[in-house]
Formats: C-alpha cells, sequence, structure tokens
C-alpha cells in the first residue's frame, strides 16, 4: 500500500508543520512551518490522486505549490516590515491585535 | 344579395385626411403657448398658419366631396337598370324612377380605447354636412385672427390670446368631424373651457370673470343633458347597433340607424332626444339658458365674433343636425309633431329679438340677434325643415361674423373702446365709410333682404315650416324676420346716423367712465330699476361695465391705428378692415350656394347645398357597413346599393299623406336607412313676397320711429314709458330680461344653494366633525397606550435584552483575544482537529 505510507508521511508533516507553527517564536521559522503544512497537503492531494487514478489531485497540488510560493513572498514581506519598525521577529512580542 | 351593385364612390387625401384640420389647430395651441412669447409675431403667426392649413385641408375635403357625390351620380342609372334587372321589388317607387344613391361618409379613426368589443374611435368622418361646416369654421376663425391682429395688439395676453381662440376653433373642428359620441363630447368640451378662458380674457375686472363663469355654468346646466342623452342612446342603440352594423351604441352613423331602424325603443329615444336638446339649449343659448351670451360679450370683440358666427353656439344647432334621426323619430317631426325642438326654436326668435330692442350696447343687441337666429335654426330642425336650417348656419356664420366685426372696428377707431351705442356712437357713416358699407350690407343680409345671403336662407326656413304643416309657427318666424329687421334699424340709426354723440364726437373725458358705471351696476343689482326714458342722454344698461374694454388693453401703438385718442372717429387699419370687407362679399353672395326660388328657373343644379351636403333618404344594405377587425375601427366601404327612395313627386305633399321610405317606415329587413327622407317647399312668388313685405313693413316702422324719436325728439315719443304704465312694465320687463337672471341667481341659486350649504355646514359640523374628533381621540389613546406597554416595555426590553446579551458574550470571549499569533493558531487548529472528529465519527458510524 505505497498510498498509505505517502499519507502516513503526509500526516507527520503536517503535525511537524502544526507544532512549529504553535511552538517556535521567530516569525521565518512559523512561515516555514506554514510551507511544511502546505507541502504535507499537497502529497496527501497527490496521494489521493494516485489512489482514485484520477489526474484532478494532482492539478490541485500544483495550485497550491503556486498559492505557496505567493503567501511565502507576502509573509516575508510583512515580516521584514515589523523588523523594520520593531527591530524584532519574535511573534509573543506582537499583540496589537489584542481584545 | 345586393353585390352585384355596389360601385366605387372617389375618395381622395383631403377626405381621408380631413382629422388634419382637427389636429393642426391644437398642435398649433400647444406650439404657441409653449413658444409663443419667443416668436417675432408673439405667437399670432402659429395661429393664423395652423388655421390656414385647417382651411385648406377643409377646402381640399370639400371639393373631394363634391367629387364623390359626382361619381356616385354618373354610374346612379346603371345601378338603377341593375336592381331592376334583379327583379326586386321597390316600395314607393314609380318604375325607371331617379335613384339618388347615399353617399357613405368616408371615416379614418384611430382606437385609443377597446373592452370587451367596445371601442373609442378618434378621427374623422367626413360627410356633406362636415365638410361644410369645417370649412366654414376654418375660414371664419381664420379672418377673425386675421382681424386680432391688429385689434387684440398690445394685449398684456396677446400670446394667450391666440392660443386659445387657435384652441377654440380647433375644438370646434374636432367636434365636426366626429365619428362617435365619445369625440362631439369631446369637443364640446373644449369649446367649453376655451369660451370660458376667452370670455374671461380681461379677468381683472370683476364683471369679466362674472361673465366668463356665469357662461361656463349655464352651459354646463346643459353639458350634464349631453352626458346623460349619449348614455340614454348607447344604451338604447348599443345591441342593436353590435346585431346589425357590428358597430355599438357610440358611432353615430349606427345612432342615426338604429334611430331609423323602427326597432328603436320610444321611450328611450324620446328622453336621449329630450337630454340631448338640453344640451343644446345651454350651448346654442336657446331659451331658457339663453342668458349667459349676451353677457358673454365681456370677452374681447374677436371673440364674440367667432362665438357667435361659426363656433360654440353653432355646435347645438350642429349637434341636433348631426344625429337629426333621433329627433326625427323620438318628435315625429315627419308626421307633423309639435316637437319641443320647434317650441324652444319658436319661443326663442320672439324674445330675443325683443331684448334686442332695450339694449344700449351695440355688442348685446347683436347678441341677441344671434340668439333670435339660432332660434331660427331650431325652429327649422325641428319642423323638419333640415337643409333651410344647415344652410342657415352657413349664411348666419357670414353676416354675423362681420357685423361683429363691424362693431368692432367701430368701437377700434371711432367710439374709444366704447360699446355704448347711445353715449359714445352716432353720426358715425361719414367717419367710417367702409365699416358702415359692410354693416348695412351685413344687416340687409340679417334681416333677409332678396338678393342679400339671409334671404335664402330665413326665407327658406320660414317657408318650410309653413310647408311642413306649422302654420303658427311659420307667422311666428314671419313676425321675428320683422322684428330683426326693426332692432337693426335702431342699432344702424344709433350708431351710425344722427348727431355724434360722447367719444364718437371726440370727446374723452372718460376719467370717470368707469366709476360711473361701476355706480349704475350696483344700483341695477339692488333692484333700483330706475325707469330711465330711452333718451340719448340715458345711461348704459344693467350691464354696462361688463362691456368695456379695458382702456389699456390695446393702445394705438400700430401704425395705421394713428393716433385715435387724439383725432376722434376715424376708419380703421387694413388688417381691421380686410377681414369685413371679405365677409360682407360673403354676406351678399353666399346665398347663392342654395338659392332655391331659382331652380325652377335654372333646373335643380344650382342648389350646391341640397345636392352635396343633405344626406340622401336611400336604404343602405347593412352588409355593407362593415366592421374591419379588431383594432380598427367601423369603416363604412365605399358601396352603395341602390333601393331609391321616394320619388320627388311623393315628397313635398301635404302633412298627412301618405309617406314611404326612410324616417316613415321601417327599413326592408338587411338595410337601413341613415338619414329621414325630409320634404321641401316648393318656392312660390307669393310666398316671397309676403316675407319681403313683412320685412319692409318692419324696416319702414322703424325708421319711422327712429327718425321720430331719436332724430326730432317727438315730444309725443319721448318719455312715453314713463307716462304709460303699461308701457312701463314691458320696458322694464325686457330692461330686466324677462328677470331671467333675478330668477336664477336670486331664486333658483338662492333657494337650492342656500338650504344644502346650510344642511351641508351642519352635517359637517356634527356629523362629520365629531366622527372626525371621535376618531382622532380614540386613535391618540390607543397609541398612548401602545406607547406605554408594547413599544416602551417589549420592543425596547427586546432591543436591550439583546444588546446586553451581546455585551456579555464578548467580555465572555474577550480572553481568547490574546494577541498572540501561536495562541491564534493554536485555537485555529485545535477547532481542526474537532472537525475532523466529528467528520470522522459521522462518516465511520
Amino acid at each position: 500500500m505505497l498510498a498509505v505510507n505517502f499519507l502516513l508521511l503526509g500526516a507527520a508533516l503536517f503535525a511537524i508543520g502544526v507544532y512549529g507553527v504553535i511552538a517556535r517564536r521567530n516569525a521565518v521559522m512559523v512561515l516555514m512551518s506554514i510551507e511544511l503544512i502546505l507541502n504535507a497537503v499537497s502529497l496527501n492531494l497527490v496521494a489521493f490522486s494516485l489512489m482514485t487514478g484520477a489526474v484532478d489531485g494532482q492539478v490541485f497540488a500544483l495550485y497550491v505549490i503556486a498559492i505557496a510560493a505567493a503567501e511565502v513572498g507576502v509573509g516575508l514581506a510583512m515580516v521584514l516590515m515589523i523588523y523594520r519598525n520593531r527591530k524584532t521577529i519574535a511573534l509573543d512580542e506582537l499583540s496589537e491585535m489584542k481584545g | 344579395m345586393f353585390g352585384a351593385e355596389v360601385l366605387e364612390l372617389s375618395s381622395g387625401w383631403f377626405l381621408e385626411n380631413a382629422w388634419l384640420t382637427g389636429l393642426i389647430p391644437v398642435l398649433g395651441f400647444a406650439v404657441i403657448l409653449f413658444f409663443g412669447k419667443k416668436l417675432p409675431m408673439k405667437g399670432a403667426e402659429v395661429g393664423l398658419a395652423s388655421m390656414a392649413a385647417s382651411l385648406v385641408v377643409a377646402v381640399g375635403a370639400a371639393v373631394q366631396w363634391m367629387q364623390r357625390t359626382n361619381s356616385a351620380e354618373s354610374s346612379g342609372e346603371e345601378a338603377v337598370s341593375l336592381v331592376q334587372a334583379f327583379g326586386r321589388s321597390l316600395p314607393g317607387v314609380a318604375e325607371g324612377a331617379e335613384a339618388e344613391p347615399f353617399i357613405t361618409p368616408v371615416a379614418t379613426t384611430w382606437v385609443w380605447w377597446q373592452n370587451s368589443g367596445l371601442e373609442f374611435g378618434i378621427g374623422s368622418s367626413v360627410d356633406g354636412l362636415a365638410v361644410l361646416i369645417l370649412a366654414l369654421v376654418a375660414f371664419i376663425a381664420l379672418l377673425v385672427m386675421v382681424f386680432s391682429v391688429d385689434y387684440v395688439r398690445d394685449d398684456r395676453r396677446y400670446t394667450h390670446f391666440f392660443a386659445a381662440i387657435t384652441l377654440f376653433a380647433g375644438g370646434m373642428l374636432i367636434m365636426v368631424m366626429a365619428e362617435n359620441m365619445v369625440q362631439i363630447i369631446l369637443g364640446w368640451e373644449i369649446m367649453g373651457l376655451t369660451s370660458f378662458m376667452l370670455i374671461g380674457h380681461w379677468w381683472e375686472e370683476e364683471a369679466n370673470s362674472r361673465a366668463a363663469l356665469k357662461a361656463f355654468f349655464t352651459v354646463r346646466v346643459g353639458d350634464v343633458g349631453l352626458l346623460v342623452g349619449t348614455a340614454i342612446i348607447f344604451f338604447g342603440a348599443n345591441q342593436w347597433a353590435v346585431d346589425n352594423l357590428d358597430s355599438n351604441g357610440f358611432n353615430i352613423a349606427a345612432i342615426q340607424a338604429w334611430a331609423l331602424s323602427g326597432e328603436a325603443n320610444t321611450q328611450l329615444l324620446l328622453w336621449g332626444a329630450v337630454a340631448l336638446f338640453i344640451a343644446c339649449i345651454g350651448k346654442s343659448g336657446q331659451f331658457p339658458l339663453h342668458t349667459w351670451l349676451p353677457d358673454a360679450m365681456a370677452g374681447p370683440t374677436p371673440v364674440s365674433s367667432l362665438l357667435h358666427s361659426s363656433t360654440m353656439v353653432v355646435a347645438g344647432v350642429f349637434l341636433v343636425a348631426r344625429i337629426y334621426p333621433v329627433f326625427w323619430e323620438a318628435f315625429n317631426i315627419g308626421t307633423g309633431g309639435l316637437s319641443f325642438i320647434a317650441i324652444i326654436g319658436a319661443i326663442t326668435i320672439v324674445i330675443a329679438a325683443l331684448l334686442a330692442f332695450v339694449q344700449d350696447d351695440i355688442k348685446k343687441v347683436l347678441a341677441y340677434s344671434t340668439v333670435s337666429q339660432l332660434g331660427y335654426m331650431m325652429l327649422g330642425l325641428g319642423t323638419g325643415a333640415w337643409l333651410p336650417a344647415v344652410f342657415h348656419i352657413f349664411t348666419h356664420a357670414f353676416f354675423k361674423c362681420a357685423l361683429f366685426l363691424c362693431a368692432g372696428s367701430v368701437s377700434h377707431s371711432g367710439s374709444h373702446h366704447s360699446f355704448d351705442m347711445k353715449k359714445d356712437m352716432g353720426g358715425l357713416r361719414k367717419k367710417m365709410p367702409v365699416t358702415f358699407a359692410a354693416w348695412c350690407v351685413s344687416t340687409l343680409a340679417l334681416t333677409g333682404v332678396f338678393p342679400f345671403a339671409g334671404f335664402w336662407s330665413k326665407d327658406e326656413i320660414i317657408d318650410n315650416v309653413g310647408n311642413n304643416g306649422y302654420t303658427f309657427l311659420m307667422w311666428v318666424g314671419l313676425f321675428g324676420a320683422a322684428l330683426t329687421a326693426m332692432y337693426m334699424t335702431r342699432a344702424t340709426y344709433l350708431t351710425f346716423f344722427g348727431e355724434p354723440r360722447g367719444a364718437a364726437a371726440g370727446d374723452h373725458g372718460h376719467d370717470d367712465h368707469h366709476l360711473a358705471h361701476a355706480e349704475e351696476h350696483e344700483l341695477a343689482h339692488a333692484g333700483v330699476a330706475r325707469s330711465l326714458s330711452a333718451g340719448a342722454n340715458v345711461k348704459s344698461g344693467v350691464e354696462g361695465s361688463a362691456s368695456d374694454e379695458p382702456h389699456g388693453g390695446h393702445g394705438g401703438s400700430a401704425a395705421d391705428d394713428g393716433d385715435a385718442h387724439q383725432d376722434g372717429p376715424h376708419e380703421s387699419g387694413k388688417l381691421i378692415l380686410i377681414p369685413i370687407v371679405i365677409l360682407a362679399f360673403f354676406a351678399i353672395f353666399a346665398g347663392f350656394a342654395n338659392p332655391t326660388p331659382l331652380a325652377s328657373r335654372f333646373g335643380e343644379g344650382v342648389e350646391l347645398i341640397k345636392k352635396y351636403v343633405e344626406p340622401r333618404s336611400t336604404p343602405v344594405v347593412a352588409e355593407e357597413f362593415l366592421a374591419s377587425g379588431p383594432g380598427e375601427s367601423i369603416v363604412l366601404v365605399d358601396g352603395v346599393a341602390y333601393a331609391p327612395s321616394v320619388s320627388p313627386a311623393a315628397e313635398g305633399g301635404e302633412a298627412g299623406a301618405e309617406k314611404s321610405g326612410c324616417g316613415f317606415t321601417a327599413p326592408e329587413a338587411g338595410t337601413v336607412c341613415f338619414f329621414p327622407g325630409v320634404s321641401h317647399a316648393e318656392p312660390t312668388f307669393a310666398k316671397i313676397l309676403l316675407s319681403l313685405a313683412v320685412v319692409a313693413v318692419g324696416y319702414a316702422l322703424a325708421i319711422g320711429f327712429c327718425v321720430l324719436f331719436y332724430g326730432r325728439r317727438d315730444p309725443r315719443l319721448v318719455g312715453l314709458t314713463e307716462r304709460n304704465k303699461a308701457l312701463r312694465g314691458g320696458f322694464l320687463f325686457l330692461k330686466n330680461k324677462y328677470y331671467l337672471d333675478h330668477l336664477y341667481e336670486n331664486v333658483i341659486v338662492h333657494a337650492v344653494a342656500h338650504p344644502i350649504a346650510k344642511t351641508a355646514y351642519w352635517i359637517n359640523q356634527h356629523v362629520l366633525d365629531a366622527t372626525v374628533d371621535g376618531v382622532g381621540t380614540s386613535t391618540r389613546r390607543a397609541g398612548e397606550w401602545v406607547y406605554d406597554n408594547i413599544d416602551q416595555k417589549l420592543v425596547d426590553g427586546a432591543v436591550n435584552g439583546s444588546g446586553w446579551a451581546a455585551s456579555e458574550a464578548g467580555h465572555a470571549m474577550q480572553p481568547t483575544q490574546s494577541g498572540k499569533v501561536s495562541q491564534y493558531g493554536a485555537l485555529l487548529f485545535g477547532a481542526a482537529t474537532v472537525g475532523a472528529i466529528v467528520l470522522v465519527l459521522v462518516n465511520v458510524s
């Protein structure tokens, strides 16, 4: 069961990504974790495509890669701006949105 | 069955587009109203152009109608032979008798309302009567407008005057060409409205606006009759029209055919005819609703001229002539019944002529003269003399219009805008020779002197009235003719002969003019009817102030007007004289359009009006009267079938003789009649001499009286009304116009209006106000309760409660909004995890 292996790998990557998003303080590391999650999702989509034999999942994977590139671009730009304003990129010091 | 006999009648562009004559003035009215003030002639040119265009179309239609009639003549014999070949028996017709085909009108209509088989069209239905009056109205209106250009120059509402007078003529044209009763009502009401606007043109003076209101309301009294009569006739005729002609009860041709079909309900016919004739009494100023006409003199003279010659007052006569079969059958005119119409007409002739004797206002003399002449027309129609009555409309229009314009000319240039014959006129014949000549010609025409226009028409009416068996009414007509000669002599003498008086003598001391009039007005209304002798120094009549046109209205800025106010009386300018001269020309020669007494010498061809205007009383096959399908109106197809009417020899017999044909016996099954077989009198030399002698006696008496009374001031005559009680009573009776105005204003209006007003006030105070107050109070109480209980407690409570709940929930959730991104991420993923678990559980189980 090759596909199950892929799914297991995807789940592992997802879990690592979630851990990174929640636990890391450095914003760049959080972004990298998000990339991990997105790659896990892509892997899952390709795996499902393999299981069903339909090509749709692979097409979606291509879209996810494109969106991931855009998201990382935006994210890094925000991080850069935050650094310029605050001279830090530690996320736990950013609580502007406190309600 | 008659298919083979159908023949083609010629038509033409003007006949089919005669509706343009009505549409053009209406458009002209709109153009003048919107753009008139910016135009170089202040809108007058639009009025003139539109009326000239209407005249061209109307004359074109008249010419084509004559061609159409001739086209039937030329193929008539062929058709008769066809009828005989088919072996059809024709009642009351000798072998080979001349067959005069019924000439179907040319209808062009546009349907604007349609519901459940009933449709209203607007457009034109042209026959001989219509083209005659269309051309007449357009012609007279055009001349009156030319006259007005100078006469009302520099008036403060010059543009509006032309707008209204254009629409006024347009209203008459719309009515004349009507194909159904709805369009007749439309034109009728347009005239009612515009006459109100024109009579009250100088509304700043109260007397003028009162006169306008009086005219409007008096005519409205009659208008109720028009609506009721139309409704009655509709309910009577509709089913018959649908069954037989595929038409409806508003179509005039269908109404005519229904009335003559012999299947009409006599009660509906009678009451419909009575109601419609009441409308004609109001519109045409017949007794007892004639009181508005003399007061209508408050309007500018061109308005009086147009109103009294060819539009408005003729509308009532025209309506009777148009749906003549209804009156013919309802009042048994064909069998010599003494009709309502004839009685009213005869009364009107005499009472109006008598009233003309005591008027000092030249226009009021003419106004009563018009009322009297309209009485002749009604008398003619009421006794079966259709053709002379219609002919009298035609000739009367020319000479009466000319007389009014002469009066306007005198006032404009001779008497400093006064119309008072006794105060401001006299001796004008040398100063105003053209006006005087035109006045004389028109007076001779009005009084029926050979060979002027009135002779041919009025004497025909009198002759036919006698011929149809109404001997007494004939003598009434002759008496009226003598009276006409007398009062016109008096007016002529006072205006043009004798010594110049007042303004005519160059005296313009008019500064206190209005004051004097106003004072007299008050006196007259207070019932202090002063016993004025008819002497030369008598002041003006009961309503003198109504007749004075404002001095500032048309000051002499016209170049040809000269300095009227410095030079005294002088002849009027060209724009005023040209229409008068043209009309005087027609006053001489219009009678030769139908010189019946000459017919025996020159053949019937000279009777143009008889040949082309009088509808033929020939039955028409009903199937030829087709509807063209939904969305289109009923069109009388150009087909004619022959079942000839009574032969000419059988016509003109004495009343009570056996008559058959249309109007006497019901038409055969499958055929319909549109016009009754009216008889025509054979003119005899003796009758002509009699009527001329009567007129001559009238003239002789009047001239003698005028010379003695006004000229030499014979002591036996001056002051006679003061010395003789009977004469004084008669004079006062006439001076107060038979007290009809008192009756209407003080008795009827008072008696009707005051109790009603009081009752209405009581009901208003005690019933309506109480109800309104009660409703208001209870509403306020209910409102207060609702405010206290529902609004404050329920609604506000709900709103406040939801706000409070939201606020508390927000406070409870506040800690989650830490601003920490990682915490948000944890929540997000936690929620996703929970969602995933739920998804798995749902799918597995």
